[in-house]
């Protein structure tokens, strides 16, 4: 076996073996843990940065292992997949900076950082399996690595949101694999591939192959919390600020959302799937789902649920331009995968910090934050422009190709929703960030737990991660027409979907 | 060439005279370092059916119709191994057991050894005459070992079931003689031509009916399952672990064989959607039993009786036109049968760690349980994942491929009820597991626990899990004819 | 009707005494007495059958020698469980069952 074969494997490994190692140590060794922490961050992201390079210089990765005589578990490093491994592996080690900030001193910790490291292992199997299969099985991981992270603190009310949080992912995850079963029945075998597999099966299998669409499309859209199947995600705000900032910027809703794109374009392919008249109930639904998520996150006085209301309504972008038919919502939806991902955990980084610095869960508690922790406040209101879709900021990328795609797709419809939905963000996001600018503080904070040190506004590891990806906001949004940016990179994506 | 196949019977009938000899509670030693033996002799003899294939053996030189006959293929090789590979690291987990706690020890060593000769001797035989008299060693042995613990509601258990045992196999030898009066013999290799060439006799399908009925009771398919709970649950941790994985399987391995070749002729698609449907019920009703109970033992005795279920479903899929979806289904059921197994000694195993170290057998005192006894929970929550079907279990192999035996043969009712059944075995995994991530009850003291109590479950743990990923092999050892 | 036909039926009418009596009766010594009925049922079927133009067949004959001593140990074993369970509880009977009505089939 050669070892362009063996380096996905090793990709996983990177956070496997240091969870697995880490599970088993000590609560009170420390260093060896964080050591073993940051080395697995750092090794995936450089295997990853190889890999990279090499997809460029027409390399290829793939891992095959026959599970059944015919079954594989297939891994395979393509251009998508880099992009949601790469996210995931950045995102990864800036969250693991954070957490071993947030947590420090609390109790569980070895538990705690075993179950990240192989929630990070999920999602990036998740991201590189070749196959439905092998996508499936990561995908169930990935719920029983995030149950224990969502019901860490084991209070009553964690335990309650963990229930819940079972209850959709794996409902959702049994009807997800009666499809996949179904259509492994009538495929033999279900590689992503770039136009699609089910078309060769031709247009007499029509009813089956929109049932086993629908079944699909429920089973990943519990995770990617489309409306109707969204009442988890708000239950789960209740773990600790470093899961949430994972779970909705990379890990769970990701995933679903990832898989949406894998079954849209790899395995009906996006002709096809138009044939079948398949994008538009699809684009519906996250039509309304975006639109419910964003009125709901208006009434949300808690900072985290306005927040997760609002990932609700995010995520549903990536899954509209999806179904917008032609290269640029293509575009739209894939990078949002990415710039939401930035924006999102720059957020709820930020709202962990209030938390944990000031004793801040409430937005009407924010009055006047801004000047007692500028930098944090600075990364949260950039974020929060990105996610209005201002100019200069990753989410203005996204929003401009979605608005191309469905003018292209002719959905005029499509562009007055997101319109509507631009404003309703501004409603949601626009008077936190005057609570946080323009009130007055007040006498006295209600829990400060973390003084200032001199240019410290709180603890240093908390601080890093949110200026890092507000940065990285900025910078996908000012550098998108470099080969640097992820816009370049989902382009070279949305071609090969279209090319025949 | 060396034979392993009568050693296989003897050396465990020695280990047990010798560890009855060596007095009460004592011989962990020698049982473990026999086993060893007998997983190597197994290794060998797994080889040994996949290169040559299936084989008879004549005890003593003398063949069927005057002597016993022993008959080995690749359903045999995989029962006699999946035994091996449960037990040893069993009786690494019962010497530290008994070692904590003395209760139930006194003849665990003979009995376990006379059970385990039982179970090979079942497994290879090759008359129905012989199989009762190994059934009733079986059922003899396990019985003694229920009764071990001495307390009240142990013998209750342990009279229970051994009269369940007696009436299975009571109805089983009545099937034998009017086989034998029918047919004049009692040997598979004669009777199964015989049958398939003659019209079909009352006295046959009488027969037929009353094996099938004694061994359903054995098996404890809903609704005969009335006697599972309170054996599994009330006996020392290390027997319900043996009992739950591997002595209701000898029933179910029987029916398999009988169903499939023996009475092949005369059973009816009909008879297949009943066993289907009895297994459906059991699923369910087991699951949602499980999930009531508030004793941990009890919780995972009850999922016996639901993971039962998912092992007849076989039977109406087999029925199937299609030949790839019989083949799956059959392939499907046997991979259940292995995973859970493996799952389900874990699962006892680690149910007994925490029961030991709590003092008392109650999921509400788990609280606490995820940070003093982690690798306990994680052995637990690993055998759950077998359970409830999930990736990459042997048990979600098992699942994939009789969902897919399901699907491709247009049986979608069972598809429904595999579905609702993992979803119901999770509710009542994670019932447990939930438990022990809450504070401690207030006022219990944890006892510690010896390390070698929790490493060898966690090894059944993880080979039922990492099962998924050399499923080929398995496979291929049932393929071999 | 020939000898051995009545020999077999007879066992067919004891087979399902015994069976009737191990499932009903509560007290658990007739329990175990059904039992031996049900067994003695099983070989006279298995004796009478086994019969060829009148000549008997030892095959059948030498099962039954085994199939009794194997009845012999479990009554033997039965008797001693319930002898523990008589000094235990001071009943000789399962705890949760009334009089009169054997309810075998009872869940818990």
């Amino acid at each position: 076996m050669n070892f362009n074969a063996i380096l996905p494997l090793l990709v996983l490994a990177s956070s496997l073996v240091p969870g697995m190692i880490i599970f088993f140590l000590p609560e009170s060794r420390i260093r060896l843990r964080t050591t073993l922490n940051l080395t697995g961050a750092i090794l995936k992201l450089l295997l990853i940065g190889y890999m990279l390079w090499g997809v460029q210089h027409d390399q290829s990765y793939v891992f095959r292992y026959n599970v059944l005589p015919d079954l594989e578990l297939v891994f395979k490093a393509d251009a998508l997949a880099l992009l949601f491994v790469t996210l995931s592996a950045a995102l990864w080690f800036l969250t693991t900076l954070y957490a071993i900030g947030y947590l420090e001193g609390s109790p569980h910790r070895s538990r705690f950082f075993g179950f990240f490291s192989f929630c990070v292992t999920a999602t990036v199997g998740v991201a590189m399996a070749g196959n439905l299969f092998t996508f499936f099985v990561f995908y169930e991981l990935l719920t029983l690595s995030t149950y224990p992270l969502v019901v860490h603190r084991g209070t009553a009310a964690a335990i309650r949101a963990g229930n819940i949080y079972l209850v959709y992912t794996l409902a959702g995850g049994a009807v997800f694999l009666t499809g996949i079963v179904w259509l492994y029945g009538l495929l033999g075998q279900v590689e992503f591939t770039p136009g699609g597999v089910a078309a060769t099966l031709g247009l007499e299998y029509t009813a089956q192959l929109q049932v086993i669409f629908l079944l699909l499309i429920a089973g990943l859209g519990v995770k990617a919390a489309l409306v109707p199947l969204h009442g988890w995600l708000p239950q789960a705000m209740i773990a600790p600020a470093p899961v949430s900032a994972l779970l909705h910027a990379v890990a769970v809703v990701k995933a679903g959302a990832f898989g949406i794109i894998r079954i849209v374009y790899e395995v009906y392919g996006i002709e096809f799937a138009q044939t079948l008249n398949l994008l538009m109930p699809l684009a519906i639904v996250a039509s309304i789902t975006i639109i419910w998520g964003s009125l709901r996150a208006l009434w949300q006085d808690d900072l985290k649920r306005r927040l997760a209301y609002s990932t609700i309504s995010q995520v549903s972008y990536i899954i509209l331009g999806v179904t917008l038919f032609g290269p640029a919502g293509t575009i739209g939806g894939v990078v949002h995968l990415v710039h939401q991902g930035i924006m999102k955990i720059t957020l709820f980084f930020c709202a962990g910090n209030y938390a944990e610095t000031l004793g801040i869960h409430k937005i009407s508690e924010m009055n006047g934050a801004g000047r007692r922790m500028p930098w944090t406040s600075i990364a949260f209101s950039v974020a929060a422009f990105g996610m209005m879709g201002a100019p200069l900021t990753a989410g203005y990328v996204s929003k401009l190709y979605l608005n191309q795609g469905a003018e292209m797709a002719e959905m005029a419809w499509v562009s007055w929703m997101l319109t509507a939905s631009s404003l309703l963000n501004a409603a949601y996001f626009l008077p936190i960030l005057y609570r946080l600018w323009f009130v007055n503080q007040p006498q006295k904070w209600l829990q400060e737990r973390i003084r200032a040190r001199g240019r410290w506004e709180t603890h240093g590891l908390l601080l890093i991660p949110p200026v890092v990806t507000a940065v990285a906001t900025l910078g996908a949004g000012i550098f998108a027409d470099t080969g640097w940016s992820p816009l370049f990179w989902v382009k070279l994506i949305a071609e090969m979907e279209y090319l025949p | 060439m060396f034979d392993p196949v009568p050693w296989l019977i003897l050396l465990p009938l020695v280990w047990g005279c010798l560890t009855f000899l060596t007095g009460v509670g004592r011989g962990g030693r020698l049982v473990l370092a026999g086993l060893i033996i007998q997983l190597v002799l197994t290794i060998i003899l797994a080889r040994q059916i996949v290169m040559e294939g299936a084989r008879h053996y004549a005890v003593g030189g003398w063949g069927a119709p005057l002597g016993v006959d022993l008959y080995v293929d690749g359903l045999t090789g995989i029962m006699l191994l999946l035994t091996h590979v449960v037990a040893l690291p069993l009786v690494v987990y019962a010497r530290a057991y008994f070692s904590s706690q003395a209760e139930g020890a006194s003849y665990f060593w003979p009995l376990t050894c006379f059970l385990l000769a039982a179970m090979n001797a079942l497994f290879m035989s090759a008359d129905i005459f012989n199989i009762y008299v190994t059934l009733e060693l079986l059922g003899l042995a396990a019985v003694g070992l229920v009764a071990a613990a001495g307390s009240a509601g142990s013998v209750t258990a342990a009279i229970r079931y051994l009269l369940v045992t007696l009436l299975g196999s009571g109805a089983y030898l009545m099937g034998v003689a009017l086989l034998y009066g029918t047919y004049g013999s009692v040997s598979l290799a004669v009777l199964e031509p015989l049958l398939a060439t003659t019209e079909i006799s009352a006295a046959a399908c009488l027969a037929a009916m009353l094996m099938l009925a004694g061994l359903l009771l054995k098996t404890a398919l809903f609704p005969f399952h009335f006697w599972l709970p309170p054996a599994h649950g009330g006996a020392p941790a290390p027997v319900s672990a043996l009992l739950s994985a591997l002595v209701i399987k000898a029933s179910f391995y029987l029916i398999l064989r009988l169903w499939f070749d023996l009475f092949a002729p005369l059973v009816t698609t009909q008879a297949a959607q009943l066993l289907g449907g009895l297994g459906a019920a059991a699923i369910l009703w087991g699951s949602i039993l499980a999930f009531n109970q508030t004793r941990l033992k009890m919780l995972v005795a009850y999922s016996t009786v639901a993971q039962i279920g998912y092992l007849f479903l076989l039977f109406p899929l087999m029925t199937s036109a299609i030949p790839g979806a019989a083949e799956s289904a059959m392939q499907g059921g046997v991979m259940q049968l292995v995973a859970h197994a493996l799952a389900k000694a874990a699962m006892f195993a680690a149910a007994g760690v925490m029961v030991l170290s709590a003092g008392k057998d109650d999921i509400a005192l788990l609280g606490g349980m995820s940070s003093h006894l982690p690798l306990t929970l994680f052995t637990f929550a690993l055998a759950g994942i077998t359970l409830m079907g999930l990736p990459p279990s042997g048990g979600f192999i098992a699942k994939w491929l009789l969902i897919d035996s399901a699907v491709s043969g247009g049986q979608w009712g069972w598809v429904v009820v595999m579905i609702l059944g993992g979803l119901l075995s999770a509710a009542y995994v994670f019932k447990v597991l939930r438990q022990a991530f809450l504070p401690p009850v207030a006022g219990i003291k944890f006892k510690p626990v010896i390390r070698m109590l929790e490493w060898p479950a966690f090894l059944l743990a993880l080979i039922s899990l990492l099962l998924g990923f050399r499923s080929v092999e398995v496979l291929n050892l049932l393929g071999a004819a | 009707m020939s000898g051995a036909l009545i020999y077999a039926c007879a066992g067919a009418v004891l087979f399902v005494f015994g069976v009737t009596g191990l499932i009903l009766l509560p007290h658990l010594l007739r329990k175990i007495l059904a039992f031996n009925i049900m067994g003695s049922g099983v070989f006279l079927v298995l004796v009478g059958l086994g019969q060829r133009d009148g000549t008997p067949d030892p095959v059948p004959q030498a099962m039954v020698l085994t199939g009794i001593v194997v009845a012999v140990a479990a009554t033997a074993l039965a008797l001693a469980l319930v002898r523990r369970l008589l000094s235990l509880t001071g009943k000789i009977q399962f705890p949760e069952e009334s009089e009169g009505l054997g309810r075998c089939w009872k869940n818990k």
